[in-house]
């Protein structure tokens, strides 16, 4: 009896039979073989990765490079890494929902209801969590300092917190594939099915504590962004200079200050419930689960805009960029994405329309919901002028952007019908809700964040990707979407469910069918996208851009070397207009060699992001598991850390301005031998990175 | 030099270097720790919103007539309200007085205060524990403890900061980061007051009024 109690203090509600493996062997159902594989795939790629690293004796570079780097570059470069590898898990998750549904007609299917259950709440937790978040923060964090001629993110430190508590929670998310059981109660987690009394096991707790820490990590994200744009554009810099990138970029920020604490909230009040017996979402002694739904949702509905803002950025460069125009209707733009940033905090009603409040409350918050459509509908216009009469070249990232002006105006009309209180009660929680927000995120978000990262990969590697996989992979994405979602849409107008893990109508079979198609289809988008990366690493010689202009490109990102030297600008630049490379290349004062170099302080490498943001999701692993003594102990170790940084005053290191003027020297002098490419020539070998330009 | 938009017009608060660049930074550094503020801020106004529907939830536990005693949260409001006062007495030692004993002495009651507060505050909880009045009695019990105890949590990591600064100006003296955290400091000290104020009117007077 004392051995159970003594093994229980050290490993809390850890058993054997947490363990994949451990079920499949007890019970060898298809099911669980599944469960179990996934399990193996996570523990052989995470032996098989560590072993390569160590094989290349890659650690110490790691280490002192990327991982330690205060960088906004490297930390932008991080974030996109992991928002790749968890892509990638949650989209085959994707594919096993779509193979479920298709397969279980009147059949018990591949996975079991509990296990469905956890394929379609992991599947919305990592792509809204920890894909999407990392990506769109990722590319901010790459792109926006180099665009307003900043050196680095106002709080360099706090960026790599940041990374880090992400990539904590993206591990504990990947480890409740090898440890026990993830929640089986969705992306957003309603009580009271999440509370205690019905999920008893660890499940939702995994979910709270990732959520929570990927919540933390986002709000940091949004200080520092913030902090950035409001105190360290270039001088010149005015707001009314920004590129647009650098809008959504701050309306992003500010939604994430205000939307990520009701998200927080929301999680640790349930935590107080499921930890400390408490009664805030309890089905009974005075606990009331609407507080839990309004709290996510006012998280959630500005979550949409933290999402698709930033992709609204990229669509604007991009389509500037490859129309070789200059953005139409700038202010109207600036206008329209800071109207949408407001009014996304006006609608999340619509997410519970059902859900017994009234209908004159219902009618207010759908007609708030149709007039996101307004400014939605002038930026679709602004960008259609930006590619009128523009010399357009359909390259892979512009073919997104097209795309993506057709795909999102459709899901649009979905919305609105969806907005329509009356029509949401015919079709609320089927597929049809399913369809609709997919065809926001996939033909909206995730379009504008791959044509983001094919657009700015040349700034950061020096090199194009290879263009032929780029297309490939577009339409891939592009026909991949229509396959897989516009079938869900009649489903879901017929009546079906969503997370449905047995049908029993055969007459939805055929539509089924072809989403599942669809579903593999989008797989290829993302093979594609990733032989693309192959190729285009393998050929890198050969696509070399150093100079760093490879399209003509307009902002100040462009008028740097490629990859960028650590301090970005060897000196501040002065910005005088919109578009200020574009600007300066015609008037002959683009590659000029600076009148003095000085000395650049920049931040000096620290473990202290990484220590806190792993100790603090140890710290959250020992709360799962009822481990006390690992939680109190990564607690005290994330605050002594924490503690312990304030006390380092060696914190910056300088780079000499002989060192600056060399670098400088070396690339102009790259730049002097360059041959200037033509747009119309930019996808060929000879493009390395210098643009011609009549005046 | 000390025009209207001279720098020690620009930052009362701050006793830097006339430097202009160092000035921007400091600005920066305490400009994000608003924006914080500014994030907290909704978080508490979330736990407002969530006790106002939970008043009602008592459920048969004990409710805030029974419960709340003004004279302690009087007391406590008073401790805190002085420990503002204290903090602004630091402020001004930081930026015109040069000895570091003042300074030190103003921090110190404060935290002292501070500490006095969390004491008097942990009281409350034990006495209406001792009533069987316990967060898991009822939504009402859970939405007041969380309330009230997220606020307490953020004086006690106010008091370990303020501990860490003492101890930063015993090693480092007043080198830049430890100006620009006593500012920030304060900014937060004094932000916990406000939400206090809050707890105090929305909490126990609209609680103990029948």
């Amino acid at each position: 009896m004392n051995d159970v109690v003594g093994w229980h203090a050290l490993l809390g509600n850890l058993s054997w039979s947490a363990l994949p493996f451990v079920r499949a062997w007890r019970d060898p159902s298809v099911s669980e073989i599944i469960g179990a594989g996934a399990g193996a795939v996570v523990v052989i790629g995470a032996a098989a990765v560590v072993a390569l690293i160590t094989y290349l004796r890659a650690w110490r570079m790691l280490w002192s490079e990327w991982f330690t780097s205060l960088d906004h570059k490297k930390i932008g470069i991080m974030y996109i890494v992991l928002a790749g590898v968890m892509l990638s898990r949650a989209l085959i998750e994707a594919v096993l929902i779509r193979a479920q549904q298709a397969v279980a007609i009147n059949a018990p299917g591949l996975v079991e209801p509990n296990h469905f259950a956890q394929l379609f709440t992991t599947h919305g937790t990592i792509m809204i969590f920890f894909m999407a978040m990392p990506f769109l923060t990722g590319l901010i964090n790459y792109v926006m300092p180099l665009q307003i001629g900043a050196r680095d993110m106002a709080f360099p430190y706090l960026n790599s917190v940041g990374l880090w508590l992400t990539v904590g929670g993206a591990g504990l998310m990947m480890a409740s594939l090898v440890v026990g059981e993830f929640s089986t109660g969705g992306w957003s987690g309603y009580p009271p099915y999440t509370e205690l009394s019905y999920s008893g096991g660890e499940g939702p707790d995994y979910w709270i504590w990732v959520v929570t820490l990927s919540s933390i990590g986002s709000t940091t994200v949004g200080i520092n962004v913030a902090c950035t744009l409001y105190k360290f554009r270039a001088p010149g810099m005015t707001w009314m200079r920004m590129p647009l990138f650098c809008w959504t970029s701050l309306c992003t920020a500010i939604l994430m200050i205000f939307a990520m604490p009701p998200l927080t909230l929301a999680t640790l009040l349930l935590a107080a419930d499921r930890y400390a017996g408490m009664h805030f979402f309890t089905a009974n002694l005075g606990g009331d689960m609407m507080n839990y739904v309004n709290l996510f949702w006012l998280f959630g509905h500005p979550e949409v805009y933290i999402l698709i803002l930033p992709a609204f950025g990229v669509y604007s460069e991009v389509i500037s960029t490859f129309s070789a125009k200059e953005l139409y209707g700038y202010t109207s733009l600036v206008i329209a994405t800071a109207a949408i940033a407001v009014l996304s905090f006006t609608v999340w009603v619509h997410h519970f329309f059902t859900m017994g409040q009234s209908a004159n409350l219902n009618a207010a918050f759908g007609i708030a919901t149709m007039t996101i459509g307004v400014p939605t509908g002038v930026k679709i216009y602004d960008w259609i002028w930006t590619m009128f009469r523009g010399e357009v070249r359909f390259s892979a990232p512009m073919l997104l952007a097209i795309a993506f002006m057709m795909t999102f105006v459709f899901g649009g009309f979905s919305g609105i019908i969806l907005a329509t209180p009356p029509l949401d009660y015919m079709v609320h929680n089927t597929l049809f809700l399913v369809a609709h927000f997919h065809n926001m995120l996939i033909g909206g978000m995730l379009y504008g964040l791959i044509a983001g990262y094919m657009y700015w990969f040349p700034k950061a590697f020096g090199f194009r990707l290879n263009e032929r996989w780029g297309r490939i992979s577009v339409g891939c994405w592009v026909a991949g979407f229509y396959l897989a979602f516009m079938p869900l849409y009649v489903l879901g107008a017929a009546g079906l469910a969503r997370r449905t893990q047995e049908i029993f109508d055969p007459a939805f079979r055929p539509y089924l069918l072809i989403a599942l198609g669809g579903a593999f289809v989008l797989a290829a988008g993302l093979a594609s996208l990733f032989v693309q990366l192959y190729v285009s690493v393998r050929d890198r010689a050969a696509n070399r851009v150093p100079v760093g202009d490879p399209w003509d490109a307009r902002g100040l990102e462009w008028s740097v070397s490629a990859p960028p030297p650590e301090w970005n600008f060897a000196t501040i630049p002065q910005v005088g207009s919109r578009d200020a490379f574009y600007v300066r290349k015609r008037n002959g004062g683009a590659y000029k060699p600076a009148d003095h170099y000085r000395d650049i302080e920049l931040p000096k490498e620290s473990a202290c992001g990484v220590i806190i943001g792993l100790a603090a999701a140890a710290c959250c692993f020992g709360l799962i598991w009822r481990i006390w003594w690992m939680a109190a102990l990564f607690l005290a170790v994330t605050v002594v850390t924490i503690i312990a940084r304030s006390f380092m005053r060696d914190v910056t290191k300088i780079i000499p301005a002989a060192t600056v003027e060399a670098v400088d020297r070396q690339w102009l002098a790259h730049a002097e031998a360059a041959r200037p490419v033509p747009r119309e020539l930019e996808q060929l070998e000879r493009n390395e990175g210098l643009a011609q330009w009549m005046a | 030099m000390d025009g209207v938009a001279g720098p020690q017009l620009r930052h009362a608060g701050l006793n830097l270097s006339d430097d202009p660049r160092e000035l921007d930074e400091v600005e920066s550094d305490v400009f994000g720790f608003w924006i914080f503020l500014m994030s907290d801020a909704v978080l508490f106004a979330l736990l407002f919103a969530i006790y106002g529907t939970m008043l009602p939830a008592t459920a048969g536990a004990p409710g805030p007539a029974r419960e709340f005693k003004i004279g302690p949260a009087f007391i406590e409001t008073m401790l805190l309200l002085t420990s503002s006062f204290t903090f602004g007495m630091a402020s001004i030692s930081l930026k015109r007085d040069p000895r570091p004993g003042r300074l030190v002495l103003w921090l110190g009651a404060t935290l002292l205060l501070g500490l006095a507060f969390l004491a008097m505050e942990g009281h409350d909880f034990a006495t209406m524990a001792s009533d069987h009045a316990t967060p898991d009695r009822s939504g009402f019990l859970s939405s007041f403890f969380v309330l009230v105890g997220m606020h307490g949590l953020h004086v006690t990591i106010g008091a370990i900061w303020t501990l860490v600064m003492l101890a930063q100006l015993a090693i480092f003296g007043r080198d830049r980061r430890v100006k620009v955290n006593l500012i920030r400091l304060s900014l937060f000290w004094h932000f916990l007051d406000i939400v206090w104020i809050a707890i105090f009117s929305v909490v126990y007077l609209q609680g103990l009024i029948h």
